[in-house]
C-alpha cells in the first residue's frame, strides 16, 4: 500500500485523469490505456511539486447527496431566473448584494461551495474574507434575505462540512 | 419522418442560438463599460461552442466535439486575462 | 437544409426535444444579458446557458451519437465538465474586479460599504 502510494501520490487524480483521457480518445483498447495511465502519472507528479493541502472526501453518501440536491436547484433556479428575465420591468429590480457568515473553513469545501452558487443562477459568488468567515454575494432576487441564508446553510453548507471537515 | 424532425428541430435550434449570439455580440458592442463586454464576449463562445454541438449532431461525426472543446478552454482562458487585466491593468503579475 | 442522421423514431423526438430545449434556454440567458438593467444583475444571465443550455444540449448528442454507433459514447461529459468549472471562475473574476474598479471609481453601481451580515 506504501509503495504504490510512493508511486501514484493522489490516486482519484490518477484515475479522473485516465478516465478523461480515455474518454477524449474514445476507445478503451490496451494501448490507450497505457498511453493514458502514463499521462496519469505525470499530472500526479506535476502535482506533487505543486504540494497542495490534503484532501480526504468522507463521506460518498452525502455526496451523493450533494450532487443530487444541486442538480435540482439548479433545475429550479433556471426556471426561476428565465421568468424573472421575461417577466415585467419591476421584478428585474430586486437584485442586490448580502453577506452572511459561512462556519465552513475547509478551502476545499469553500471552492465547491463558491462553484455550487455561481452555477446556479440567481446567486452569484464575489468576494469571501477567510479572516472572518463573511461570504458577500450578489442575488438576483433579493425579496427575503434571510430566506436565502437559510437555503445556503440548510441544503449546502451542513452537507459540505459533512464531507469536507 | 424521423430525418425531418431531427434536421427541422436542429435547424430551428441553430436559429434560435444564432439569435442568443446577436443577443451577446449587442451587449459587447454597446457595453457601456469594459466588463459589460467581457461579460458579452464570454456568452458568445459558450453559444458558439452550443452551436458547433448542433452541427455535430446534424453531420453524424464527432469530429465538431474537438472544435467544441478547444472553443470552450481557449474562451476560458481568454475570459480569465481580461478579468484579470480589468482587475490590476496586466496580466502577469 | 434538413439533413440529419437516420435515428429511430424516439431516439429523434428525445433528441430534437433535448436540443431545442438547449437551445430556448440558452436563448433565454442571452436575452437576460440584453434585458437587465446593471452589470451586477447581468452577471447571473450567462450561467442560464452555461448549466441547464449546455446540459441538455449535451444530453441531446449523448444520445444521438449512442444510438448512431450502438455503443454509450459519452465524450460531450468533458465539455459538460469544463464549462460547469471554468465558467464560475470567470464570473467570480469578472465580479471581484469588477467590484474592485467601481469601488475605486467611486460608482454608484456597487455600494460602497459591503452590507451587514444576515444572521439566520
Amino acid at each position: 500500500m506504501n509503495g504504490l502510494r510512493r508511486v501514484i501520490p493522489y490516486p482519484l487524480l490518477f484515475l479522473a485523469l485516465l478516465v478523461m483521457w480515455l474518454l477524449m480518445t474514445q476507445s478503451l483498447s490496451l494501448g490507450q490505456l497505457l498511453l493514458g495511465a502514463v499521462v496519469a502519472l505525470g499530472g500526479c507528479w506535476a502535482m506533487t511539486a505543486l504540494d497542495p493541502p490534503p484532501a480526504r472526501l468522507r463521506r460518498p453518501a452525502a455526496a451523493a447527496r450533494l450532487a443530487g440536491r444541486v442538480f435540482v436547484d439548479v433545475f429550479r433556479s433556471n426556471v426561476a431566473v428565465g421568468s424573472i428575465i421575461l417577466g415585467s420591468e419591476d421584478r428585474r429590480t430586486h437584485a442586490g448584494f448580502m453577506r452572511l457568515k459561512l462556519d465552513l473553513k475547509s478551502p476545499y469545501g469553500l471552492a465547491v461551495l463558491a462553484i455550487v452558487l455561481t452555477c446556479t443562477p440567481g446567486t452569484q459568488w464575489v468576494r469571501y474574507d477567510p479572516a472572518t468567515g463573511l461570504l458577500l454575494l450578489h442575488v438576483l432576487d433579493l425579496v427575503d434575505d434571510k430566506e436565502w441564508v437559510r437555503t445556503i446553510k440548510g441544503r449546502y453548507e451542513g452537507l459540505l462540512m459533512e464531507i469536507f471537515e | 419522418m424521423s430525418v425531418a424532425i431531427l434536421g427541422w428541430s436542429i435547424t430551428l435550434a441553430q436559429v434560435l442560438l444564432t439569435l442568443a449570439m446577436g443577443c451577446a455580440a449587442l451587449r459587447f458592442i454597446r457595453g457601456p463599460r469594459a466588463q459589460d463586454r467581457i461579460i458579452g464576449l464570454d456568452t458568445f463562445y459558450v453559444n458558439a461552442m452550443l452551436l458547433l454541438v448542433t452541427l455535430g449532431i446534424r453531420s453524424g461525426t464527432t469530429l465538431y466535439f474537438e472544435a467544441a472543446l478547444v472553443i470552450g478552454l481557449l474562451g476560458f482562458v481568454g475570459t480569465v486575462a481580461l478579468a484579470k487585466f480589468l482587475m490590476r491593468g496586466e496580466v502577469i503579475e | 437544409m434538413s439533413a440529419a442522421p437516420d435515428l429511430p423514431l424516439w431516439a429523434a423526438i428525445l433528441v430534437s426535444f433535448f436540443v431545442v430545449t438547449g437551445a430556448l434556454v440558452t436563448l433565454i440567458g442571452s436575452i437576460g444579458l440584453w434585458r437587465l438593467p446593471d452589470f451586477y444583475a447581468r452577471l447571473h444571465a450567462p450561467s442560464l446557458g452555461a448549466t441547464l443550455g449546455t446540459g441538455a444540449m449535451l444530453v441531446g448528442s449523448i444520445i444521438c451519437f449512442s444510438v448512431l454507433q450502438q455503443r454509450p459514447l459519452i465524450h460531450e461529459v468533458l465539455i459538460g465538465l469544463f464549462v460547469t468549472i471554468t465558467t464560475p471562475v470567470t464570473l467570480m473574476l469578472l465580479a471581484s474586479a469588477s467590484l474592485y474598479r467601481d469601488r475605486v471609481e467611486g460608482n454608484d453601481a456597487a455600494p460602497k460599504e459591503d452590507p451587514a451580515p444576515t444572521e439566520p
